[in-house]
C-alpha cells in the first residue's frame, strides 16, 4: 500500500495517506430486508400461485359451501362474505374467493408491471443515451418530442389510446404503457449520460480514439447502472399503480381475468356493507410497492443519496 | 497573559458503518496567544482542518470529539451547548473556507454578505456594520471601497472575493480567526497579494488566527508558531523561524525539501540529444483557437493567437502562465479534443488534422494526454487492469498473456506494485492515481506526452515524487514532453524549454536558463518574484519591487490590439504598448520575446 518515496532515512518513512474514503457497501436496513422478503414472497406467489389456489379465479362458489352445519337456510348469501375456513379472505362481490384472485392476479399484476417497465427502459434509455451522444440537433429533436410527451397527463393519453384501439388487451395495455413511461426514463438516462460524457475519463477514450459503441458500453453504461437500477423500482412502483388505475378505471385487464387494480374497483360496493373485500387487493398492492421503496431507499443511501434529486416522476 | 485558545490532547474519532471508532486526532496540544498566528501545516488526511474546526465546537459529520479540550479564554469549547456554541460562531470565532467562489452567493451583493454574520448576531446595526465593512476593504486594499459593498459577487476577481472572504470574517470583530488553505486555489501573483493584506489586517487588527495550508513556504511568511502534524499527530511545534530554519523533526525536513528552490537560471535539465531527430516531434504554427462558433476561421472567444511552439524530440517543454491563459486550451488543441481554427500542429514534421476524429490511430498513439485530475480521469467502474489494459490493446493489438506482462511492466515503469491490477480507482491514493493516470498515457508508448496541471492537486511531497518519477521516466524512454503548470518553481525544475503563456499569447519562450535569467519580459519577471520563497521575511521584501505594486492580482483581459499585458505591466508606454501589437524580438539562440522593449532597455 505505501507508495515507494526516496526516503532519506530508511528506518524513518512516511507512507501517502490513502486519501479515499472507505468503499461504501450496500447495507440493508431492518425496513429493507423486509421488503426483500416481501418481494420474494410475491416473485414466488407469481410462479406458483395459480398451483396454490384453492378454487380458478372465475370460480363463481356454490351457495352450498356457505351452508353452515346444523344450519337450516338453504339459500346462503354468498356475495361478501367475511373470511372463512371456506373463503380464507372472504369472498368478493359475485361470490369468488379473493385469496385465488389475489394470487392469480398476482401473475398478471406483476408481469404486465414488469415487462412495461422493462420496455420503457427499453426505449428510454437507448433514447437518452442517444441524445446524450449524438449531436445537438439529434438531442434537441428528442427531447422536444420527449417533452410533449411528457406534457399529456398520462393516464389521459392511455385511455384515448386505448378506447381508440377498442380495448384491446393486454399485449396493447404492455406496450402502451412501456411507452407511455419510456418519456421519463428518457429524461433520467440523457441527464445521467450527459454528466458522464463531459468526464475526463470519457475525455480519455476519445483522445485514445474509441468508437462511439465502446464508450457507451465501457465508459458510460457501466457508470449509470446504478443509479438507473434504483430508478428502475420506483418506475415499477409508479407502473404497477398506473395498470391498477387504468384495471380501475375498466380499461385495463379485463374480466374474468383477476388483477389486483380492478379487485379494488369491483369489489368497491362491499365497503358500504362492511366487507374486506376492496382492502385486500389494495394491500397486496401496498405491500409490493412500499417493499420496492424500502429496498430503493438503501440502494439511494450507498449511492450517496445523489439520485433523489434525479427523480422525476 | 494567558492563551487566548488551548488546544490540550485533543482526541477525534471517525465512526464508520459499523460503529468502529477510528482516530484521527491523536492527541494534540498547542496554544494560540492573543494576536498570534498558528499554522497548521501537514498533507491532505493529516487531520490539520478537523483539528482547526474543534475551535468551533465542530466536527465534520462522521467525526466525533473522544477525549481532551479545546479551551477559548478558559472555556470549553467542545462541551457547550448548542445555544452558547451559536454565540461563539461567527462572532468570537469566525471560519474562512478554502473556496470563496463557493462561498459566496453569486444572487445578493456583497455588502450583505459580508455584514450578514454581525448583523445577525446583533454585534452592530446595519450601518455599523457597513462603515465597519468599508474600513475593511480600505485596509485589505480592495478597490473602490466605497462602492464594492453594492457589487455582486462575479464582478470581482478570484482574488479579490478571497480577501473579501477575510472581510466578513473580520467584520464581527472575532477573537479568533481560522483560515482554511485560502490561498491555496490561487494564481502565485494573487496569492502573495492576498497574503500580504491577510497578514497587514491581522496585525492592523490585533486578531489571532489559525492558519491552515500544506504549503511550507506561504506558512513561512504568515505564521508566528508553526505545528507540523502526520497522521493526527503533532512531528515538531516550534516558531516560525526555528522550523523553517532549523527543522528538528525528519518530516518537515521531508516537507522542505519538496519545496522546490525559487525559479532560477540552471535548474533546468539538460537533455541529451540521444533521440534527437530532425523534425520536432511536435510543433504548432500560427495558431488561433477559441471557444464557440466558428465564422471565418475567427471563434466567438479567442483564448489562443498567434502560437508558435515546437517540441524537440526527447525534450521537455514547460507551458507557464496564470489560470485563463490559455494553457489548457493549448494542450487541448494538440491532442485535437479541441480543433484549432486557423494554423496547424504538426507531427514528426507532417501536419496533423485539427479535430481527433479524422486523425489515424498511429498518430493518436503518438500523442498522448495525461488529465490534470487523476480523480475523475479514470472511470471509477473499471479495474486498473482494465484501464491499462485498453490501451495495450487498443494501439499494440496485445491480448492474453502478453497485455498483463506489459500491464504489470508499465505498473513497475511507475513504480506502484503488481497488486494493483486488482484494484479499483477509488482504492487508491490521489498520488497513485496520478501514477496510474501517468501509466495509461504510457501505454500507448507514445512519442510526446502532454501533461496538464499532473501535480497541481497533489500534496507537496506527493507532487514532488512524481516530478522525480516523470524525469526517471524521460531519460528511460526518451518521450517529449508538454509539461503544463501554473507554478513556475515545477517547470524550472522540470522542463528544458520554457514558454510563458499570458492572455493566449506567447510572451516569452526560449531556453530554461535562458527565460530564468535577465533579460526578463516584464511579465515573467513578475511571476519569478512572486513565487514565494522559504524564508521569514520574503513577502515584506518582494512587495517592495516594481512589478509587485504594478501589476499582481488584476483582472487579464483578452485585446486584438496592443500587448494584453498592458494595464499591467510596470514598464508599459503609453500610445504604444496599448496600440500596437508588440514584436518577437529574438535574442539569444531560441530565445526570444514580445515585448515593445528594445533588447537595451531589457538590459536595465
Amino acid at each position: 500500500m505505501s507508495e515507494q518515496t526516496n526516503s532519506t532515512d530508511e528506518s524513518f518513512s512516511f507512507d501517502e495517506l490513502p486519501d479515499a474514503p472507505p468503499k461504501r457497501k450496500i447495507k440493508l436496513s431492518w425496513p429493507g430486508k423486509i421488503g426483500i422478503a416481501i418481494i420474494l414472497f410475491w416473485s414466488v406467489i407469481v410462479v406458483i400461485g395459480p398451483s396454490i389456489a384453492p378454487y380458478h379465479e372465475a370460480d363463481i362458489l356454490d351457495e352450498e359451501l356457505f351452508i353452515l352445519p346444523g344450519s337450516d337456510e338453504m339459500y346462503p348469501e354468498t356475495e361478501f362474505q367475511p373470511p372463512s375456513k371456506i373463503v380464507y379472505l372472504g369472498s368478493d362481490y359475485i361470490g369468488r374467493d379473493l385469496l385465488s384472485r389475489i394470487l392469480y392476479g398476482a401473475r398478471t399484476t406483476i408481469g404486465i408491471s414488469v415487462l412495461a417497465t422493462l420496455l420503457a427502459y427499453l426505449i428510454g434509455v437507448t433514447a437518452g443515451i442517444a441524445a446524450s451522444v449524438g449531436s445537438r440537433y439529434l438531442d434537441m429533436g428528442l427531447s422536444r418530442v420527449n417533452d410533449a410527451l411528457l406534457s399529456i397527463p398520462s393516464i389521459m393519453f392511455a385511455l384515448v389510446l386505448i378506447a381508440a384501439l377498442n380495448s384491446p388487451g393486454i399485449f396493447w395495455l404492455i406496450l402502451i404503457t412501456g411507452f407511455i413511461y419510456a418519456a421519463s426514463v428518457f429524461r433520467i438516462a440523457r441527464s445521467l449520460g450527459q454528466e458522464v460524457m463531459v468526464s475526463d475519463f470519457v475525455e480519455a477514450a476519445k483522445v485514445r480514439g474509441e468508437g462511439l459503441w465502446w464508450i457507451i458500453t465501457r465508459e458510460i453504461l457501466p457508470n449509470i447502472a446504478m443509479p438507473l437500477a434504483t430508478d428502475f423500482g420506483l418506475r415499477f412502483v409508479w407502473v404497477i399503480l398506473f395498470i391498477s388505475s387504468l384495471s380501475f378505471l375498466g380499461l385495463g385487464v379485463q374480466p374474468p381475468m383477476s388483477d389486483w387494480g380492478s379487485m379494488v374497483k369491483e369489489n368497491l360496493p362491499g365497503l358500504v356493507l362492511g366487507s374486506y373485500a376492496p382492502l385486500m387487493p389494495a394491500f397486496a398492492i401496498a405491500s409490493l410497492t412500499i417493499s420496492v421503496n424500502m429496498i430503493v431507499d438503501d440502494l439511494s443511501a450507498a449511492t450517496g443519496g445523489k439520485l433523489a434529486k434525479r427523480m422525476i416522476s | 497573559m494567558s492563551a487566548l485558545l488551548e488546544v490540550d490532547n485533543l482526541q477525534i474519532s471517525a465512526r464508520n458503518d459499523d460503529d468502529e471508532l477510528t482516530p484521527i486526532v491523536k492527541g494534540v496540544s498547542f496554544n494560540v496567544e492573543p494576536g498570534e498566528v498558528v499554522a497548521l501545516i501537514g498533507e491532505s488526511g493529516s487531520g490539520k482542518t478537523t483539528i482547526a474546526l474543534s475551535s468551533l465546537g465542530y466536527t465534520k459529520p462522521g467525526l466525533e470529539f473522544v477525549g481532551g479540550e479545546v479551551r477559548l479564554q478558559g472555556e470549553d469549547v467542545i462541551s457547550m451547548q448548542n445555544n452558547r456554541l451559536r454565540g461563539l460562531r461567527g462572532q468570537r470565532v469566525a471560519y474562512l473556507a478554502q473556496s470563496a467562489a463557493a462561498t459566496f452567493n453569486p444572487a445578493l451583493t456583497i455588502g450583505e454578505q459580508v455584514t450578514e454574520s454581525t448583523v445577525l448576531h446583533g454585534l452592530m446595526s446595519q450601518e455599523e456594520a457597513n462603515r465597519r465593512a468599508e474600513d475593511l476593504y480600505r485596509a485589505l486594499e480592495l478597490p473602490d471601497p466605497d462602492r464594492l459593498g453594492k457589487r455582486y459577487p462575479h464582478q470581482v476577481s478570484g482574488g479579490q472575493l478571497q480577501r473579501l472572504m477575510a472581510a466578513t470574517a473580520l467584520c464581527g470583530k472575532p477573537d479568533l480567526l481560522v483560515l482554511d488553505e485560502p490561498t491555496t486555489a490561487l494564481d502565485v501573483t494573487t496569492q502573495i497579494e492576498v497574503l500580504k493584506s491577510f497578514k497587514s489586517v491581522i496585525k492592523q487588527e490585533g486578531a489571532s488566527a489559525i492558519y491552515v495550508t500544506h504549503d511550507l513556504s506561504v506558512v513561512a511568511q504568515i505564521a508566528d508558531h508553526i505545528v507540523v502534524l502526520y497522521a493526527g499527530e503533532i512531528q515538531e511545534y516550534g516558531t516560525a523561524d526555528q522550523v523553517v530554519t532549523q527543522p528538528s523533526h525528519e518530516y518537515t525536513r521531508r516537507l522542505m525539501h519538496a519545496v522546490r528552490p525559487p525559479p532560477a537560471a540552471g535548474q533546468g535539465d539538460d537533455t541529451s540529444d540521444l533521440h534527437q531527430r530532425k523534425a520536432p516531434a511536435l510543433e504548432v504554427k500560427n495558431l488561433l483557437a477559441g471557444y464557440g462558433r466558428t465564422q471565418n476561421g475567427v471563434p466567438e472567444i479567442t483564448v489562443l493567437r498567434d502560437v508558435n511552439v515546437s517540441i524537440e524530440r526527447g525534450h521537455s517543454v514547460g507551458v507557464i502562465g496564470e489560470s485563463g491563459c490559455g494553457k489548457s486550451t493549448l494542450a487541448r488543441v494538440m491532442a485535437g479534443l479541441l480543433p484549432a481554427a486557423q494554423g496547424e500542429v504538426l507531427l514528426d514534421g507532417a501536419a496533423l488534422q485539427p479535430a481527433l476524429q479524422q486523425r489515424s490511430r498511429s498518430e493518436l498513439q503518438k500523442i498522448q494526454f495525461v488529465f490534470q485530475m487523476a480523480d475523475t480521469a479514470l472511470n471509477p467502474r473499471q479495474r486498473i487492469d482494465r484501464i491499462l489494459g485498453r490501451p495495450v490493446e487498443f494501439y499494440h493489438g496485445l491480448k492474453g498473456e502478453e497485455k498483463r506482462r506489459r500491464v504489470g511492466e508499465l505498473l513497475q515503469m511507475v513504480e506502484l506494485p503488481q497488486e494493483f491490477a486488482g484494484r479499483y480507482p477509488e482504492e487508491l491514493s490521489g498520488g497513485q492515481k496520478q501514477r496510474i493516470n501517468l501509466a495509461r498515457a504510457l501505454a500507448a508508448s507514445p512519442e510526446v506526452l502532454l501533461c496538464d496541471e499532473v501535480i497541481s492537486a497533489l500534496d507537496s511531497i506527493v507532487g514532488a515524487n512524481v516530478i522525480e518519477l516523470l524525469k526517471r521516466l524521460r531519460q528511460k524512454t526518451g518521450v517529449s514532453f508538454v509539461f503544463i503548470s501554473h507554478d513556475l518553481s515545477t517547470v524550472a525544475s522540470f522542463a528544458d524549454q520554457i514558454v510563458v503563456l499570458y492572455a493566449g499569447r506567447v510572451v516569452e519562450q526560449g531556453p530554461t536558463n535562458a527565460v530564468l535569467s535577465p533579460p526578463y519580459h516584464p511579465y515573467t519577471r513578475l511571476l519569478i518574484s512572486s513565487v514565494p520563497e522559504l524564508r521569514v521575511g520574503w513577502l515584506e521584501e518582494t512587495m517592495e519591487t516594481q512589478e509587485a505594486q504594478a501589476g499582481i492580482d488584476r483582472v487579464v483581459t483578452l485585446t486584438d490590439k496592443g500587448c494584453p499585458f498592458f494595464d499591467r505591466c510596470p514598464r508599459a508606454m503609453k500610445g504604444t504598448c496599448d496600440e500596437e501589437t508588440p514584436p518577437v524580438r529574438s535574442l539569444t539562440g531560441s530565445h526570444s520575446i514580445e515585448c515593445h522593449l528594445s533588447e537595451a532597455e531589457f538590459a536595465q
